[in-house]
Protein backbone atom coordinates (compact mmCIF):
# COMPACT_ATOMS: atom_id res chain seq x y z
CA UNK A 1 0.00 0.00 0.00
CA UNK A 2 2.17 2.94 -1.26
CA UNK A 3 0.06 6.40 -1.36
CA UNK A 4 0.12 7.76 -4.53
CA UNK A 5 -1.40 11.40 -5.92
CA UNK A 6 -4.89 12.70 -4.95
CA UNK A 7 -7.67 10.95 -7.79
CA UNK A 8 -8.42 14.90 -8.60
CA UNK A 9 -4.67 15.13 -9.96
CA UNK A 10 -6.05 11.93 -12.31
CA UNK A 11 -9.07 13.37 -13.35
CA UNK A 12 -7.59 16.95 -13.91
CA UNK A 13 -4.55 15.47 -16.06
CA UNK A 14 -7.43 13.65 -17.91
CA UNK A 15 -9.77 16.55 -18.37
CA UNK A 16 -6.96 18.33 -19.98
CA UNK A 17 -6.29 15.96 -22.00
CA UNK A 18 -9.49 15.62 -23.36
CA UNK A 19 -9.69 19.20 -24.01
CA UNK A 20 -6.32 18.67 -26.29
CA UNK A 21 -8.06 16.18 -28.27
CA UNK A 22 -11.40 18.09 -28.49
CA UNK A 23 -9.68 21.27 -29.81
CA UNK A 24 -7.94 18.77 -32.55
CA UNK A 25 -11.53 17.88 -33.59
CA UNK A 26 -12.76 21.11 -33.98
CA UNK A 27 -10.14 23.23 -35.06
CA UNK A 28 -8.01 21.12 -37.54
CA UNK A 29 -9.52 20.76 -41.22
CA UNK A 30 -7.49 17.64 -41.77
CA UNK A 31 -10.22 14.55 -41.91
CA UNK A 32 -7.18 12.53 -40.46
CA UNK A 33 -6.60 14.88 -37.54
CA UNK A 34 -9.91 14.89 -36.80
CA UNK A 35 -9.96 11.68 -36.42
CA UNK A 36 -6.46 11.34 -34.26
CA UNK A 37 -8.46 14.06 -31.91
CA UNK A 38 -11.41 11.66 -31.35
CA UNK A 39 -8.86 9.29 -30.81
CA UNK A 40 -7.03 11.40 -27.85
CA UNK A 41 -10.57 12.22 -26.53
CA UNK A 42 -11.08 8.40 -25.70
CA UNK A 43 -7.70 7.90 -24.49
CA UNK A 44 -8.53 10.81 -21.78
CA UNK A 45 -11.51 9.10 -20.94
CA UNK A 46 -9.98 5.90 -20.87
CA UNK A 47 -7.61 7.25 -18.17
CA UNK A 48 -10.04 8.77 -16.16
CA UNK A 49 -11.62 5.72 -16.05
CA UNK A 50 -8.83 3.58 -14.64
CA UNK A 51 -7.98 5.85 -12.21
CA UNK A 52 -11.54 5.75 -10.83
CA UNK A 53 -11.12 1.79 -10.88
CA UNK A 54 -8.13 2.21 -8.38
CA UNK A 55 -10.52 5.20 -6.41
CA UNK A 56 -13.01 3.15 -6.00
CA UNK A 57 -10.56 -0.60 -5.29
CA UNK A 58 -13.39 -1.66 -8.03
CA UNK A 59 -12.96 -3.49 -12.00
CA UNK A 60 -15.90 -2.27 -13.59
CA UNK A 61 -13.32 0.87 -14.38
CA UNK A 62 -10.88 -1.43 -16.32
CA UNK A 63 -13.87 -3.16 -17.98
CA UNK A 64 -15.09 0.06 -19.63
CA UNK A 65 -11.79 0.82 -20.45
CA UNK A 66 -11.70 -2.90 -22.15
CA UNK A 67 -14.70 -1.68 -24.53
CA UNK A 68 -13.65 1.63 -24.70
CA UNK A 69 -10.62 -0.01 -26.73
CA UNK A 70 -13.07 -2.12 -28.73
CA UNK A 71 -15.06 0.60 -30.04
CA UNK A 72 -12.44 3.03 -30.38
CA UNK A 73 -10.86 0.40 -32.78
CA UNK A 74 -13.99 -0.40 -34.85
CA UNK A 75 -14.46 3.72 -35.13
CA UNK A 76 -10.90 3.92 -36.59
CA UNK A 77 -11.38 1.19 -38.90
CA UNK A 78 -14.60 2.73 -40.01
CA UNK A 79 -13.81 6.50 -40.06
CA UNK A 80 -10.59 5.67 -42.30
CA UNK A 81 -12.53 3.90 -44.66
CA UNK A 82 -14.98 6.56 -45.29
CA UNK A 83 -11.86 9.13 -45.16
CA UNK A 84 -10.02 6.51 -48.05
CA UNK A 85 -13.72 6.61 -49.62
CA UNK A 86 -14.09 10.11 -49.77
CA UNK A 87 -10.63 11.08 -50.84
CA UNK A 88 -11.30 8.81 -53.69
CA UNK A 89 -14.68 10.35 -55.08
CA UNK A 90 -13.38 13.96 -54.04
CA UNK A 91 -9.78 13.77 -54.38
CA UNK A 92 -9.48 16.02 -50.83
CA UNK A 93 -9.07 15.37 -47.43
CA UNK A 94 -9.61 19.02 -46.44
CA UNK A 95 -12.88 19.03 -44.77
CA UNK A 96 -13.31 22.89 -46.27
CA UNK A 97 -13.37 21.75 -49.48
CA UNK A 98 -17.12 19.33 -48.86
CA UNK A 99 -18.90 22.50 -50.28
CA UNK A 100 -20.98 20.88 -53.28
CA UNK A 101 -24.14 21.82 -50.86
CA UNK A 102 -22.79 25.46 -51.02
CA UNK A 103 -25.45 27.96 -52.97
CA UNK B 1 6.43 13.65 -2.90
CA UNK B 2 7.05 9.83 -3.02
CA UNK B 3 8.60 8.28 -5.75
CA UNK B 4 5.09 7.12 -7.36
CA UNK B 5 3.50 10.70 -7.18
CA UNK B 6 6.83 12.15 -9.05
CA UNK B 7 6.85 9.46 -12.10
CA UNK B 8 2.63 10.39 -12.11
CA UNK B 9 3.78 13.68 -12.46
CA UNK B 10 6.23 13.52 -15.03
CA UNK B 11 4.23 11.22 -17.52
CA UNK B 12 1.26 13.40 -17.34
CA UNK B 13 4.02 16.06 -18.57
CA UNK B 14 5.19 14.00 -20.84
CA UNK B 15 1.36 13.18 -21.89
CA UNK B 16 0.46 16.93 -21.95
CA UNK B 17 3.47 17.42 -23.99
CA UNK B 18 3.17 14.95 -26.63
CA UNK B 19 -0.38 15.54 -27.29
CA UNK B 20 0.02 19.49 -27.42
CA UNK B 21 2.61 18.87 -30.11
CA UNK B 22 1.01 15.88 -31.87
CA UNK B 23 -2.38 18.32 -32.07
CA UNK B 24 -0.15 21.48 -33.55
CA UNK B 25 1.70 19.47 -35.69
CA UNK B 26 1.26 20.47 -39.71
CA UNK B 27 2.37 17.32 -41.68
CA UNK B 28 0.13 14.11 -40.14
CA UNK B 29 3.03 11.67 -39.88
CA UNK B 30 4.65 14.23 -37.20
CA UNK B 31 1.61 14.12 -35.28
CA UNK B 32 1.26 10.79 -35.52
CA UNK B 33 4.69 9.91 -34.52
CA UNK B 34 3.98 12.18 -31.54
CA UNK B 35 0.78 10.76 -30.58
CA UNK B 36 2.69 6.89 -30.41
CA UNK B 37 4.66 8.70 -27.61
CA UNK B 38 1.64 10.02 -25.95
CA UNK B 39 0.04 6.72 -26.04
CA UNK B 40 3.01 4.95 -24.62
CA UNK B 41 3.16 7.43 -21.73
CA UNK B 42 -0.24 6.79 -20.73
CA UNK B 43 0.19 2.66 -20.99
CA UNK B 44 3.31 3.08 -18.16
CA UNK B 45 0.58 5.33 -16.24
CA UNK B 46 -1.96 2.58 -16.53
CA UNK B 47 0.27 0.20 -15.08
CA UNK B 48 1.44 2.62 -12.40
CA UNK B 49 -2.23 2.86 -11.89
CA UNK B 50 -2.89 -0.56 -11.38
CA UNK B 51 -3.95 -2.20 -15.04
CA UNK B 52 -0.65 -4.12 -16.21
CA UNK B 53 -3.09 -5.96 -18.54
CA UNK B 54 -4.32 -2.54 -20.10
CA UNK B 55 -1.18 -1.10 -20.09
CA UNK B 56 0.11 -4.20 -22.47
CA UNK B 57 -3.31 -3.41 -24.53
CA UNK B 58 -2.47 -0.14 -24.84
CA UNK B 59 0.28 -0.46 -26.60
CA UNK B 60 -0.72 -3.54 -28.69
CA UNK B 61 -3.66 -1.65 -29.80
CA UNK B 62 -3.39 2.08 -29.65
CA UNK B 63 0.37 2.38 -30.64
CA UNK B 64 0.67 -1.20 -32.48
CA UNK B 65 -2.57 -1.05 -34.46
CA UNK B 66 -4.69 2.18 -34.69
CA UNK B 67 -1.19 4.38 -35.36
CA UNK B 68 -0.10 1.64 -38.15
CA UNK B 69 -3.57 1.97 -39.36
CA UNK B 70 -3.31 5.78 -39.73
CA UNK B 71 0.38 5.91 -40.84
CA UNK B 72 -1.01 3.28 -43.71
CA UNK B 73 -3.57 5.68 -44.82
CA UNK B 74 -1.38 8.67 -44.53
CA UNK B 75 0.87 6.82 -46.35
CA UNK B 76 -1.05 5.55 -49.31
CA UNK B 77 -3.16 8.94 -49.66
CA UNK B 78 -1.84 12.14 -51.50
CA UNK B 79 -2.49 14.75 -48.59
CA UNK B 80 -1.87 17.77 -50.49
CA UNK B 81 0.23 20.19 -49.88
CA UNK B 82 -1.68 21.08 -46.13
CA UNK B 83 -1.99 24.24 -46.97
CA UNK B 84 -3.72 25.07 -43.49
CA UNK B 85 -1.23 26.25 -40.48
CA UNK B 86 -2.84 25.57 -36.97
CA UNK B 87 -2.91 29.21 -36.35
CA UNK B 88 -4.52 30.32 -39.51
CA UNK B 89 -8.11 29.90 -38.19
CA UNK B 90 -7.32 31.65 -34.61
CA UNK B 91 -9.70 34.24 -35.40
CA UNK B 92 -12.54 32.44 -36.49
CA UNK B 93 -12.25 29.78 -32.74
CA UNK B 94 -10.92 32.49 -30.51
CA UNK B 95 -13.96 32.80 -29.02
CA UNK B 96 -14.52 29.35 -28.60
CA UNK B 97 -11.12 28.80 -27.34
CA UNK B 98 -12.13 31.46 -24.66
CA UNK B 99 -14.95 29.45 -23.66
CA UNK B 100 -13.31 26.30 -23.15
CA UNK B 101 -10.56 27.78 -21.60
CA UNK B 102 -12.91 28.94 -18.95
CA UNK B 103 -14.60 25.46 -18.55
CA UNK B 104 -11.21 23.83 -18.08
CA UNK B 105 -10.79 26.81 -15.26
CA UNK B 106 -13.52 25.83 -13.71
CA UNK B 107 -13.49 22.37 -13.99
CA UNK B 108 -9.71 22.45 -12.95
CA UNK B 109 -10.32 24.58 -9.95
CA UNK B 110 -13.57 22.01 -8.41
CA UNK B 111 -11.51 19.25 -8.96
CA UNK B 112 -8.53 20.73 -7.21
CA UNK B 113 -10.14 22.50 -4.51
CA UNK B 114 -11.87 18.99 -3.40
CA UNK B 115 -10.95 18.00 -0.31
CA UNK B 116 -12.96 14.87 -0.46
CA UNK B 117 -11.31 13.13 -3.38
CA UNK B 118 -7.58 14.95 -2.23
CA UNK B 119 -7.05 12.12 -0.16
CA UNK B 120 -4.08 10.00 -1.95
CA UNK B 121 -4.87 6.89 -3.70
CA UNK B 122 -3.81 3.52 -2.53
CA UNK B 123 -1.69 1.48 -4.99
CA UNK B 124 -2.99 -1.91 -6.01
CA UNK B 125 -2.64 -3.84 -8.80
CA UNK B 126 -5.47 -6.03 -10.88
CA UNK B 127 -3.76 -9.37 -12.12
CA UNK B 128 -4.73 -10.10 -15.63
CA UNK B 129 -6.21 -13.65 -13.72
CA UNK B 130 -8.64 -11.78 -11.42
CA UNK B 131 -9.14 -9.12 -14.54
CA UNK B 132 -10.74 -11.63 -17.29
CA UNK B 133 -11.73 -13.52 -14.53
CA UNK B 134 -13.75 -10.86 -13.56
CA UNK B 135 -14.49 -9.66 -17.10
CA UNK B 136 -16.40 -12.81 -18.54
CA UNK B 137 -18.23 -13.31 -15.29
CA UNK B 138 -19.72 -9.96 -14.90
CA UNK B 139 -20.00 -8.97 -18.50
CA UNK B 140 -19.92 -11.56 -20.54
CA UNK B 141 -22.74 -9.97 -22.75
CA UNK B 142 -20.92 -6.64 -23.08
CA UNK B 143 -18.09 -8.56 -24.58
CA UNK B 144 -20.59 -10.57 -27.06
CA UNK B 145 -22.06 -7.33 -28.26
CA UNK B 146 -18.96 -5.91 -28.56
CA UNK B 147 -17.45 -9.04 -30.71
CA UNK B 148 -20.63 -8.21 -32.96
CA UNK B 149 -19.35 -4.49 -33.40
CA UNK B 150 -16.02 -5.06 -34.28
CA UNK B 151 -17.55 -7.31 -36.75
CA UNK B 152 -19.69 -5.12 -38.28
CA UNK B 153 -17.11 -2.44 -38.39
CA UNK B 154 -14.84 -5.19 -40.02
CA UNK B 155 -17.57 -5.63 -42.87
CA UNK B 156 -18.48 -1.99 -42.71
CA UNK B 157 -14.59 -1.09 -43.54
CA UNK B 158 -14.72 -4.11 -45.98
CA UNK B 159 -17.34 -2.72 -48.08
CA UNK B 160 -16.40 1.15 -47.88
CA UNK B 161 -12.30 0.31 -48.86
CA UNK B 162 -13.40 -2.00 -52.15
CA UNK B 163 -12.43 -1.08 -55.34
CA UNK B 164 -16.03 -1.36 -57.51
CA UNK B 165 -15.24 -0.45 -61.02
CA UNK B 166 -18.30 -1.04 -63.23
CA UNK B 167 -21.22 0.05 -60.23
CA UNK B 168 -21.32 3.27 -58.71
CA UNK B 169 -20.28 1.73 -55.19
CA UNK B 170 -22.03 2.56 -51.99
Amino acid sequence: MVAMVPYSHVLALAGVLFLLGAACAVARRNLVMILIGVEVMLNAAGLALVGASLFWQQLDGQVLVIFIMAVASSEVAVGLALIVYSHRRTGTVNADDYNLLKG
Amino acid sequence: MSLYALIFYTLGAVILGATGLAITRRQVMHAVVYLVISFLATALLFYLLGAPLLAALEIIIYAGAIMVLFLFIVMMMDMGKSPESPGAYLRQWLPALLLGGVCLAVTLALLLGDSGAGAPLKSASASPLAFGRFLFERYWFAVEIASLLLLVALVGAWYLGRRDEDTEGP
